[in-house]
């Protein structure tokens, strides 16, 4: 596990997560920048994420969608709020609806994302999480995140052999 | 999927206050009464007893009676339903980094043996 702390903070209903890499702060960033990457870790593998605007500026957005074992979707977006690559992102996380129009009734999040330079070739990367208040946080949770996180926890392994297998036929 | 019972926004409210948490943490041993919780406190009894009201509409804290006293007791439950949203948002962004290593560590410059480090067995 490559998370090395974690702050929970809920009278000030933050989290904060703190990870390490062994990759340079350059290829961390490339999570965040490249919709093809985000794609293959926003979501759990039961509900994959499908990036389908990506404008990784001050005042930009982002518009994604994640699509559930039933074919069922829901819809959100970034809205951009800072952007300093390689080290630091902001935005807001809200919900959409079917046609891609935020939605007014629900709540945002927002993200705070802060990559430095470690010791020895490694890179940190710590996530803020802020909510705007209890109840948002109830509903965030309730509406995009119960998608099968135990699965995608339990899912690692699958996930790691299929890299090997990958690389192994070449691809 | 239940995310926490109908009172969630009223757990939060009543530990939004100092005051509240420290009263939630000293009736965890359920020792003391209202009378006796109120002398910790530079505030009115009045004052602290409409604390305790609020604690306990919450869910967070349950008066017992032994015997001839009754005290003051703080509800455990009460306490990990707050805990419980932030775990399973932990949990949420615990799953992202694992795929990013995965991503990461997948890339051909990387060495074999990084492979299976920082991934966790379920």
């Amino acid at each position: 596990m490559t998370v090395t702390a974690v702050r929970k903070d809920p009278e000030r209903l933050t989290m904060t997560l703190d990870a390490e890499f062994d990759a340079p702060p350059d290829r961390i960033w490339q999570l965040w920048a490249d919709p093809r990457q985000l794609e293959r870790w926003w979501g759990p593998p039961t509900y994959p994420a499908t990036f389908t605007a990506h404008d990784l500026r001050s005042g930009g957005r982002v518009e994604y969608h994640m699509t559930g074992p039933e074919g069922d979707q829901s819809r959100g977006y970034w809205e951009i709020v800072e952007v300093d690559a390689p080290n630091r992102l902001v935005f807001r996380d809200g919900f959409a609806d079917a046609d891609g129009t935020p939605s007014t009734d629900m709540p945002i999040n927002e993200v705070r994302v802060l990559i430095t330079e470690g010791e020895g070739g490694q890179t940190q990367m710590s996530i803020e999480s802020i909510f705007p208040n209890p109840a948002a946080m109830e509903q965030i949770l309730a509406m995009g995140m119960e998608e099968g996180l135990t699965a995608a926890v339990g899912q690692i392994d699958a996930i790691l052999a299929e890299d090997v297998a990958e690389r192994s036929s070449g691809r | 999927m239940q995310i926490a019972p109908p009172d969630f926004d009223r757990t939060f409210g009543a530990l939004a206050d100092a005051t509240r948490r420290d009263i939630v943490r000293r009736a965890i041993g359920g020792e003391e009464g209202v009378a006796e919780l109120a002398e910790h406190y530079p505030m009115s009894f009045a004052a602290v007893q409409k604390h305790i009201a609020i604690l306990e509409r919450a869910g967070l804290i349950t008066k017992e009676r032994i015997g001839r006293r009754k005290v003051v007791r703080t509800n455990l439950e009460g306490l990990r339903v707050a805990r419980r949203l932030l775990d399973q948002y932990e949990e949420l962004w615990r799953g992202r980094v694992v795929r990013m290593t995965a991503l990461v560590t997948q890339d051909p410059r990387r060495k074999n043996d990084d492979r299976y480090r920082g991934t966790e067995r379920s």
